[in-house]
């Protein structure tokens, strides 16, 4: 037990930290006290509420989703592999996103939801589509088999997107760097746009954590364990979907947080999914508000898109990963 | 306890499993054998919910198993899983907590008492105790299957399923496992059912079988009426024999292969025989199947070296088959390969001899000592002195069992008659003696040859026993006498 109350403990601290140092660095300095000190320059603490603060928020729900549902996703496909992006969920997401704006749909009683939701929609669907397909091919849904699925569906939703940027003309170029993963200049009202989705993503992943555990070996054991495996599936991959979804209609494609993510905590903290989806959940966030911070100073005045950071992170661990597993010849 | 009722099912279209009833009892351990296809995993996963069932009910504790919930149902039914590999790493601890799960409800379930006795318990009982904070995937196959069977234990359900618990485990392991849960069987009433590849294991340890036919019950019962020769025959279609354990009362079986070992036949002659002041040897290529009183290696065997052994009269030693066996070895003997016997007789006085027959030839030879005769049929409390009479029969021929043991009977018979004859007494009691307090018999055939069914004393075989035995322990008595300047 004190092993996982150390855990959350070192989890929280970065995560605090993250949040200090996003806040604080940036072309102007801003000082943490501006939070309390009501004297501070005006300009300051007009930053700070207005540009830092909404930013690094934004950065850190965007994580904490893509990385507990990468979390979630590894346990239920028992692939380590898995992730929003490599499963080709978050280019569904991104058509269901685009797809709203192209039409320019905004459904009555959603409002500003329509976005999230067709989001959403788009993520669930390629979820669904991704893993019937794998299971047509491979019965025994082997890792390769799973990600080559993820990039066939990924690329061809990606031609989609292009084919809908070119068709749309100028309208929709700013789309394209919003595909490459970003979350600047965002503002409250987007935090407040998918925060129900990100509560209600993760509480319904959370309420699996041991039925995750169970999942681990094999649907047939948990079966036996007493898990009533279809159900506790559906719920996971539509609570999966809602967070990629919601992440990626704010943000765009930032790919590997959710596999860089759980595949660290597991390391440093083991595969107890009790604590994993909330020890990944932390920790997605504190990793995206640091590549986001690295992503706007790296190379100031300029930005980079986070997402660049977190490939640039993400493909070289997920190579590693690969390795290991082929070399142990585990699955 | 557990009630299955005309069950049918399997994975197509096609049943597998076909019109399968029968009822196991609280505490009760029930194998389920059968050859590869037969249906019995196919049954076993009908049982376990994996598999759907076209017809028929399943009753646990008298309510129909498709009522209970799946939580419910792992709280009744526990299965133990066949070993695989896993993508990520789980400390023993938390793979063991899994089996909590059915007794867990609510968001925010905690962790009770009794979940934390019962985990400790399993761990106690596979002795995993010390393994707890380990990865799983560092343990050996036969550890892992431990972790899934505390995994199972912890889940405290009353039925325990098995899917060929012990594949790929080593025999000690398998002893191990099977051991853990004979045991909770016998102290905690855990109703087993278990899938079995071996049919040894499942005689042994299983209190019913059942044997799966072409989806199909063909027998069941207890190990004896189920694990026959002809059922075993009829079902596998593999030639087996079986014979009864050495410790319990269960049939085992032998494969009977159907591809002899190739080999000349061969015939045993007194040329065979070597005589020396040490001992008299019968030393041969081929192994002849032996029942008898040695000293080394007694009982029944399969031997290729002989060895009669002369001791001194005063020869005493506390742990006479270690001594016996260490001097066979010095002697250039091979130790596992040769029975052996010992007398205070002069060797050189055996007497060899080949008695031929219609269908072959019998060699016997005796060494015979009476200076401490015995009237069997006296039974007084005597002083135990060495004095020994050796009778060798070897038999050219094929014998069963039954004709080992005539074989022996006609044998002695010959010896009695002999003793009686030559007027041996017992100085005890001065009535005629009936052999001495050490005698000991070797009957061995080549088990080439010609069928002897019987080795009765009016048999060709018995006929030449009886004769051959009696006409050489005449003669070695003789021998003894004259040596012992009883007679001129």
């Amino acid at each position: 037990m004190s092993k996982s109350l150390v855990a959350y403990i070192v989890s929280a601290v970065t995560l605090v930290v993250a949040v200090w140092l996003g806040v604080s660095i940036g072309t102007v300095e801003i000082p943490i006290s501006t939070f309390w000190n009501l004297t501070a320059d005006p300009i300051a603490t007009n930053i700070l509420w207005k540009i830092r603060l909404p930013r690094v928020v934004l950065a850190g729900l965007v994580g904490a989703s893509l990385a507990i549902a990468g979390a979630a996703f590894q346990g239920l496909l028992k692939n380590p592999l898995a992730d929003p992006y490599t499963l080709g969920v978050s280019s569904g997401a991104s058509v269901g996103a685009v797809m709203t704006l192209f039409f320019g749909i905004s459904l009555p009683f959603l409002g500003t939801y329509t976005l999230p939701i067709f989001s959403m929609v788009g993520a669930g669907l390629t979820m669904f589509l991704v893993i019937g397909f794998a299971r047509l091919v491979d019965r025994s849904m082997k890792m390769e088999t799973i990600i080559l699925t993820g990039i066939i569906f990924g690329s061809f939703l990606g031609s989609v997107l292009s084919l809908m940027i070119a068709l749309t003309g100028e309208e929709l170029r700013q789309i394209i760097g919003w595909l490459l993963g970003s979350v600047s200049m965002r503002g409250w009202n987007y935090i407040t746009m998918i925060l129900p989705f990100v509560i209600i993503g993760s509480v319904m992943l959370w309420l699996n954590r041991r039925e995750l555990n169970a999942m681990l070996f094999g649907e047939e054991r948990a079966h036996h364990l007493g898990v009533n495996v279809k159900r506790r599936k559906i719920m996971i991959l539509i609570g999966g979907s809602i967070l990629t979804g919601s992440a990626v209609a704010v943000s765009g494609t930032i790919g590997f947080v959710g596999l860089v993510v759980p595949h660290m905590t597991r390391l440093l903290w083991g595969a107890d999914h009790r604590h994993l989806l909330t020890l990944s959940f932390m920790n997605g966030a504190t990793l995206l508000i640091i590549c986001d911070l690295i992503a706007r100073t790296i190379i100031s005045p300029t930005e980079l898109p986070v997402g660049v950071i977190t490939a640039f992170i993400g493909a070289p661990v997920f190579a590693f990963i690969f390795y290991r597993q082929r070399r142990q010849g585990a699955m | 306890m557990l009630h299955v009722q005309g069950i049918e099912g399997g994975y197509g279209k096609e049943s597998v499993v076909k019109d399968v009833s029968f009822q196991v009892n609280k505490g009760e351990i029930l194998g389920i054998l059968g050859p590869n296809g037969s249906g019995k995993s196919t049954l076993l996963k009908i049982i376990s919910g994996i598999l759907p069932k076209r017809s028929g009910t399943i009753f646990i504790d008298g309510k129909d198993a498709s009522l209970y919930s799946q939580k419910e149902f792992a709280r009744k039914v526990a299965v133990l899983p066949q070993l695989h590999t896993h993508a990520f790493s789980h400390s023993v601890r938390e793979t063991v907590d899994l089996g909590r799960y059915p007794h867990q409800s609510g968001l925010f379930s905690t962790w009770s008492d009794e979940d934390e006795q019962a985990v400790k318990e399993a761990l106690e009982l596979t002795a995993m105790t010390r393994y707890k904070d380990t990865a799983i995937e560092l343990l050996s196959g036969g550890e892992q299957q431990r972790v899934f069977v505390a995994q199972a234990l912890a889940q405290d359900a009353p039925i325990l399923l098995l899917d060929e618990p012990t594949n790929h485990l080593d025999i000690a392991h398998q002893q191990q496992l099977l051991d853990t849960i004979r045991k909770q069987a016998q102290d905690k009433g855990l109703t087993v059912i278990s899938v079995f590849h071996d049919i040894n294991l499942a005689s042994m340890y299983c209190d019913r079988l059942l044997m799966m036919n072409d989806g199909r019950i063909d027998s069941i019962g207890v190990p004896q009426d189920v694990v026959k020769d002809e059922s075993v025959d009829r079902v596998y279609k593999a030639r087996i024999k079986t014979q009864p354990h050495p410790e319990l009362p269960k049939p085992q079986i032998t494969l009977l292969p159907d591809v002899q070992v190739q080999s000349d036949s061969f015939a045993v002659s007194k040329n065979d025989f070597t005589i020396s002041p040490q001992f008299v040897t019968l030393q041969i290529a081929n192994p002849l199947k032996t029942l008898s009183s040695a000293v080394h290696n007694p009982g029944l065997g399969w031997y290729r070296t002989f060895v009669n052994r002369h001791v001194d009269a005063d020869y005493n030693c506390d742990d006479v088959q270690a001594e016996m066996a260490r001097y066979l070895e010095q002697q250039g003997f091979h130790s596992t390969d040769t029975v052996g016997m010992m007398t205070a007789v002069t060797t050189e006085h055996a007497e060899v001899e080949e008695y031929k027959g219609d269908f072959g030839m019998v060699i016997i030879a005796v060494t015979a000592g009476v200076g401490n005769a015995v009237d069997v049929s006296q039974a007084l409390a005597r002083e135990q002195r060495v004095g020994t009479i050796n009778t060798w029969v070897i038999v050219n021929g094929i014998l069963p069992d039954e004709a080992f043991i005539q074989a022996m009977i006609t044998a002695t018979e010959a010896k009695v008659k002999a003793l009686q004859v030559e007027n041996i007494m017992d100085p005890l009691t001065s009535t005629i003696a009936t052999g001495t307090s050490t005698d000991s018999l070797l009957v061995a055939a080549t088990q080439r040859g010609e069928n002897l069914p019987y080795a009765g004393p009016i048999t060709p075989l018995g006929k030449l026993i009886g004769h051959g035995v009696y006409d050489c322990t005449i003669r070695a008595i003789q021998t003894y006498k004259r040596a012992k300047g009883w007679t001129n």
